[in-house]
């Protein structure tokens, strides 16, 4: 034991000597640069990846492998989210009304197991991720679809009632509830990606939360990069497919994915020349990098939605004009400038910016005058008599920066006292849930490019409303955009349930979303993309 | 000795139990779930979930699963993490854990013993003010200050050493020492007092006015007391390298045990937290255990009782 400690402890100084000569010999050639003439990108990707099961994830950084590995009908266009782009599908079309969809498969798609890519594989697919006992939590993406909703509540177990179809190996057909002419933008989302079902089959069946076929061994896809290696909290490698129908595109000949969680130490491993692309950067470096490396730090539009939830059950903010005082009484372009720093826009409605044909609502001004005199005649006079309230958030210091400069804002302006309160992540959503709050610190970021995706959160009965308003008139709206025939009529349905909702005010909204992120200036083809969805087969370097 | 070791390992058992109990009761009774998402699931699919992970019984009946399982050696699959069961991050983890822990805790030894011996026989020359007031620095600055700054001067400014990552030795560098240095600071302190309790000891005076060489002194017959303290500071400091590598880990990005362990808390991935913390516990008891018989070992005057 001492001998074979002695012995490690001088192999440790060794290597340490070594190493260091090593390095100070090679001249610092830096990690980057090598992998850039690789063709190998080197991404920072926040967290542990939880799965790179697409039915069963939800989060960011497994999207961002995921998308490598798997390709859906519809792929993400390199620089228009709104353009569907070919994926395993060369084409599609829908009836007059676009409640009928058809795609036909292309015939040069494989898994990376040999098999095809059928028609069959997506209505497995979507069998899977709709069966109640498998778990997902974005099966409803899927409501889209005729009888997906009763499917995957239990209220029937025969798939045949679900609007999809294989006709036959090539051609797939999807009926859905209503007219939905962004349909194949939706499709976009991994939520819709295929399975390989003789992967899925032997490795646990259909319904196997636990399934192993998405580990390292079993991984079967059939996207522009296949799974390489993955060790835990250090990184994911993906490297070429070549059997993938559009390899000629791709031009990367793979891409490692780095879980970092600490930003700080994400922004070290930039500078040290050992990422090409980061996943964020450090709030208080931001004015610091802007003037440092200004052609390397990106801030981009990003469709989310920054706002407080208020419990409209709750005394006082039962009352609207409680809500509308609150909502007009903090100053949002001086939060974003002085705190956020992150080129984040003052949210004057909900449904953030960045959707072509949805006029952004400017409904929600910064007015204090305004605010003290609803505030008076909702029975608080300057402030007097309004009772504390807290400010629920999850545990982050950004987070805290924010409430913090609303609670002085709200000091100033209407004179009222609101306290802050943090919780660990997975308390404070039961809070949210359970409606235990009263005003609560939320984000929410677009699945499509659609102002759907973000009004259709507060109808009566969505699972994620969470602040107890229900409106007749907003509900009738959505569901009313959701049967339009037309995408006029959809939008301008949309816009008025918008109007509601920034009048009622169950919602205060202070910013929309940027991504900030540091770029290696060697890369191109990695375009601003509100969605940041980047199909990695357009993406490569300059020197290769 | 047998009977001592066995004594001591039946009372570790039951330490562990009680942990393993106290620590599922905890954990039970916090608010939130490792099935809370931010996007609403339906509570028929909730249910189903629960069920899957055994949430659907009573408290004490999930317990006495549990504690089998546990007896077993299987704690269960990850609540949070896919396919993957609390025995394979422990097996994946540990021994990256354990490699930081024996490199820091080897490195702080091998700095701060000798340091605290030559500051002991130098005492009151700059032999003695120097290594001290380094160690006096060494111990007041917190790894996550002393981690950047390493990585800032050997990573960015020097380019000599990679500043995160887990991919090689040169990688295993700046975390080890980060922890390192610390340690060797609190060796310093304790093997440097040892020493000098042991140098005024009547016996040394003898030893001398009989001519015994210094050398003789300090190594023949001062080194084995001396070092008592910092011995007994060995199972504190192996806990505490590895409980706190979590700091180290994070700005290193080591994939050991401690970040599984925030992570696990935070994501309350409830069988996780339960194996992490069963390990931990093991840990300390056996290093506790190996600390008093090598203290009984170096210390006549200490008896196996």
């Amino acid at each position: 034991m001492a001998n074979s400690k002695i012995q490690s402890f001088t192999r440790f100084l060794l290597v340490a000597l070594l190493g260091g000569l090593i390095a100070a010999c090679s001249g610092g050639e830096r990690e980057t640069d090598r992998a850039a003439a690789e063709g190998i990108l080197l991404f920072g990707n926040g967290t542990e990846p939880k799965g790179l099961d697409p039915h069963l994830v939800t989060g960011v950084p497994e999207n961002h492998i995921i998308s490598s590995l798997i390709e859906g009908l519809i792929a993400y266009h390199p620089t228009d989210d709104l353009i569907p782009a070919p994926g395993v599908a060369e084409s599609w079309e829908s009836n007059d009304d676009y409640t009928v969809w058809t795609f036909k498969l292309r015939d040069d798609a494989v898994w990376t197991n040999g098999d095809p890519v059928a028609a069959g594989d997506f209505a497995y697919s979507w069998q899977r991720i709709l069966t109640p006992i498998l778990g997902s939590e974005y099966a409803p993406m899927l409501y889209v679809i005729k009888g997906a909703q009763s499917f995957h509540a239990g209220d029937t177990e025969d798939f045949s009632t679900v609007g999809v179809r294989a006709i036959d190996e090539k051609t797939l057909e999807v009926t859905l509830e209503g007219p939905t002419p962004y349909f194949p933008n939706m499709l976009k989302h991994y939520s819709f990606f295929p399975v390989n079902p003789r992967a899925v089959e032997e490795h646990g069946g259909m319904t196997d939360r636990q399934s192993g076929w998405s580990t390292v061994e079993n991984f079967v896809g059939n996207g522009p990069f296949k799974l390489k290696s993955w060790v835990t909290n250090q990184m994911i490698e993906v490297e070429r497919n070549t059997d993938y129908w559009d390899n000629e595109t791709t031009k990367l000949n793979g891409i490692r994915f780095f879980p970092i969680e600490n930003p700080s130490t994400e922004e070290t491993m930039y500078r040290s020349g050992r990422l090409h692309l980061t996943s964020t950067v450090p709030q208080d470096k931001i004015p610091s990098l802007q003037e440092s490396v200004p052609d390397q730090l990106r801030i981009e539009p990003y469709l989310g939605s920054y706002f407080y939830r208020v419990n409209v059950t709750r005394a006082p903010f039962d009352n609207p004009k409680v809500r509308q005082a609150l909502a007009v009484s903090f100053d949002k372009q001086l939060l974003v400038d002085k705190v956020t720093k992150g080129g984040q826009a003052p949210a004057t409605g909900f449904v953030p910016a960045g959707i072509p044909g949805y006029d952004v609502s400017t409904k929600v001004q910064y007015d204090p005058e305004l605010g003290k005199k609803l505030l008076a005649e909702a029975g608080f006079p300057n402030g007097e008599g309004f009772p504390t309230s807290e400010i629920l958030i999850n545990t982050s210091e950004g987070h805290r920066k924010i409430a913090e400069a609303m609670q002085a804002m709200w000091k100033e302006n209407l004179n009222i006292d609101v306290g802050i309160y943090n919780q660990e992540w997975k308390v404070y959503l039961d809070s949210q849930s359970s409606l235990d709050y009263d005003l609560s610190r939320s984000g929410w970021i677009g699945d499509y490019v659609h102002p759907t995706t973000f009004l259709e959160l507060f109808t009566s009965g969505n699972g994620n409303n969470d602040t107890g308003w229900t409106n007749p008139q907003y509900d009738a709206l959505i569901s009313q955009a959701q049967l339009a025939q037309t995408e006029e009529a959809r939008i301008n349905a949309l816009q008025d349930a918008e109007e509601i909702l920034l009048t009622d005010l169950p919602v205060l909204p202070i910013y929309w979303y940027t991504r900030v992120y540091m770029k290696d200036t060697q890369l191109r083809g990695w375009e601003p993309k509100v969605l940041d969805n980047h199909p990695y087969k357009y993406v490569y370097f300059e020197t290769n | 000795m047998l009977k001592f070791v066995a004594g001591r390992l039946l009372q570790g058992i039951l330490v562990l139990l009680a942990i393993y109990a106290v620590t599922f009761f905890l954990v039970a009774a916090t608010p939130g779930s490792p099935f809370s998402s931010e996007r609403a699931i339906r509570p028929e699919i909730l249910a189903q979930i629960e069920a899957f992970y055994g949430y659907d019984k009573p408290v004490f009946e999930r317990f006495m699963t549990s504690l089998g399982n546990a007896l077993s050696g299987e704690f269960g699959p990850s609540a949070v993490y896919a396919n993957r069961s609390v025995t394979d991050i422990i097996a994946e983890s540990f021994p990256v854990s354990l490699k930081l822990g024996a490199l820091s805790l080897l490195l702080a030894m091998a700095l701060g013993i000798p340091a605290g011996i030559i500051a002991a026989v130098k005492r009151n020359t700059w032999l003695d003010y120097v290594p001290m007031s380094a160690a006096m620095v060494g111990i007041c600055l917190p790894t996550f200050v002393m981690g950047p700054m390493l990585a800032l001067v050997f990573g960015i400014i020097l380019k000599l050493l990679p500043v995160a990552g887990w991919f090689g030795p040169e990688f295993w560098i700046l975390p080890a020492a980060t922890l390192g240095l610390v340690y060797a600071a609190y060796f310093a302190r304790l093997t440097r007092g040892g020493m000098l309790e042991m140098l005024n000891q009547d016996w040394v005076r003898t030893a001398r006015a009989k001519g015994v060489k210094e050398t003789t002194i300090i190594w023949r017959h001062c080194l084995k007391g001396g070092l008592m303290p910092a011995v007994t500071f060995l199972g504190p400091a192996l806990a505490g390298i590895i409980s706190g590598s979590f700091v180290v880990e994070t700005i290193f990005q080591v994939p050991g045990l401690g970040q599984w362990f925030v992570r696990g808390a935070l994501n309350r991935d409830d069988f996780l937290i339960l194996g992490l913390t069963v390990l931990f516990a093991t840990l300390i008891v056996i290093m506790n255990l190996l600390v008093d018989i090598v203290q009984v070992a170096l210390n006549p005057r200490l008896k196996y009782e």
